[in-house]
């Protein structure tokens, strides 16, 4: 192998909910890269993510992550996946992050308790590790969900849509992390819409439409070619949905 | 005072049948804590209703095998409840149908099979026993079981809380971690179970979840936080369980329903004035942000 590969996928296909989701992807995410994963809804982005985590088993071809176990990977579910009404305290959330540490029995010591509260530090919410999650606002608790990655120090970092529908100063403090993370050597990889924020900050992109569109450098991915195809190949699943419907009836 | 004593602490006295239902409702409260209060979180609080009735073939053919033996019919209602429990997590991950939808249809299947059996094999009597319980006529044996059922769930709670909690807040995160989720999920279900089948001794399988599902969602109207959720939502079980008790017998009603309407009583009056999200409280800031 010629570079320094992270994740490599070889042909690899997924179902999601017993209807595939993508065909055929292959490539590698080049270790300490930091990837923008963007495409039309329901292309596949977030079924691409759960793979890497190891949610979803792909039914063809072969997904290796090399040098670092599964469970070791920080991975930030969409938000839409978090009960926000469910009553639990910031400082708890934080620390489910070190549950490779803690299991479900072990006793939560002082000194984690300490790098809950350094994270939350680090996210701009020092001092609220007492306050409930579900009194904070939308962009309070994306931050604290990143604190709880940072806690998981781990070398690979996966963000579902990590800034849906939150406040642009928030969107601004959680980047700066996101490019601290690149610089200190960290493998990220992160689903996003806006094309802006891609071009800007994230050196490469993997543009998805049910298969691969583009991969590689951000400005060679993000041609107006490539969008426009992947914008036609997304009118086309509409119909596409319709027939599984009927076929399901 | 005197006459404090006679109604108060007198009855459970002068009778054993008295005392047994006392500590029946102390144990079935246990249960209920942790149960009701993930139920509610979890927002299957209906699905703990059809859980409930689902145990009754089950308790049926118990009844028709051996009579009325505690042993044999909380097998059976314990098997039964886990048969639909398990069916209904098979249709809704191999169908698109969801769990709510595949439970209610499964507990009708199941709860009308149970009434035909007991009406073919017993007397009206035999089911609104088994429908309505009768705490006021419970021997050692099902002391036995609730007690065990209480004791069990105590110990399994301390085991899983961290796990159920992480599931419940973020089932995708826990997933990613260490593959096994679903665990947490099975796990409680089968507590659910068996806490429907210990109350359905008491209360029967109508209202057993009336126990456990009223003192939890009434917790909620007072205090935030898991742990305290579950003792507040422990406390009000027994609570209902003694009033309901007293009540019943100085007025001579039917003790299930009486407990099972105390504890409605203490819901309806949290909801008007409970400190969290209580109406009256709304109202208060409501004037308080006009003026």
């Amino acid at each position: 192998m010629t570079i320094d590969s992270l994740i490599s996928m070889n042909n690899v296909t997924l179902a999601y909910d017993r209807h595939p989701a993508i065909h055929h992807v292959s490539g590698d995410f080049v270790r300490g890269s930091l990837t923008a994963v963007i495409g039309p809804n329901g292309s596949g982005k977030s079924t691409l993510v759960k793979t890497i985590v190891g949610l979803i088993r792909p039914v063809e071809g072969r997904l290796q992550i090399h040098g670092i176990n599964h469970r070791d990977i920080a991975y930030l579910p969409q938000v839409t996946n978090i009960d926000d009404s469910f009553p639990i305290s910031v400082e708890d959330v934080v620390l489910f992050g070190l549950w490779r540490r803690t299991g479900a029995f072990c006793k939560i010591t002082r000194s984690m308790c300490e790098e809950a509260s350094q994270s939350l530090y680090t996210v701009g919410l020092e001092g609220f590790e007492k306050r409930a999650f579900s009194s904070m606002s939308a962009g309070q608790r994306q931050r604290v969900l990143f604190a709880r990655v940072l806690v998981v120090d781990s070398q690979l970092i996966l963000l579902d849509e990590p800034f849906n529908s939150i406040d642009s100063r928030t969107i601004n403090d959680l980047i700066q992390l996101i490019e601290h993370w690149h610089y200190e050597g960290r493998t990220v990889i992160a689903v996003l819409h806006d094309y802006d924020q891609v071009r800007k900050y994230f050196p490469e992109s993997l543009l998805l439409a049910r298969e691969l569109i583009a991969w590689g450098v951000t400005k060679n991915v993000l041609t107006s070619a490539n969008l426009s195809r992947a914008r036609a190949m997304s009118e086309a699943w509409s119909d596409d949905n319709l027939d599984v419907c009927h076929v399901g009836i | 005072m005197n006459i404090l004593y006679d109604w108060l602490i007198g009855p459970f006295f002068d009778f054993s049948f008295m005392r047994r239902a006392l500590v029946a409702c102390f144990a079935l409260s246990f249960g209920s804590g942790i149960i009701g209060v993930f139920l509610v979180l979890r927002r299957m609080s209906l699905i703990g209703d059809t859980m409930a009735h689902s145990v009754l073939p089950g308790v049926a053919i118990g009844f028709m095998v051996s009579g009325i033996s505690v042993p044999a019919m909380s097998l059976g209602g314990f098997l039964a409840g886990f048969l639909v429990a398990t069916f209904s997590g098979f249709i809704c991950r191999f169908t698109s149908q969801k769990e709510d939808a595949s439970f209610a249809s499964l507990f009708m299947i199941s709860l009308a099979f149970g009434v035909l059996l007991v009406s073919i094999h017993g007397s009206t009597v035999d089911l609104m026993h088994i429908l309505f319980g009768s705490i006021l006529a419970i021997d050692d044996m099902s002391l036995i079981l609730m007690a065990s059922v209480a004791s069990v769930t105590l110990l399994a709670q301390a085991v899983i809380f961290r796990g159920l909690v992480v599931e419940c807040f973020d089932p995708l995160f826990l997933r990613a971690l260490n593959g096994y989720g679903g665990f947490y999920h099975v796990l409680f279900l089968v507590l659910v179970v068996l806490n429907m089948v210990s109350g359905f001794q008491a209360l029967g399988t109508l209202m057993a979840v009336g126990l456990i599902m009223l003192p939890a969602t009434t917790a909620r109207f007072w205090v935030r936080e898991v742990w305290s959720l579950i003792c507040l939502t422990t406390l009000i079980a027994f609570i209902s369980g003694y009033v309901g008790l007293v009540i019943s017998y100085q007025f001579n009603l039917p003790s299930g329903p009486t407990i099972v309407l105390i504890a409605g009583m203490i819901y309806l009056f949290s909801l008007t004035v409970g400190s969290i999200d209580g109406i009256f409280l709304q109202l208060m800031t409501r004037r308080h942000f006009r003026s």
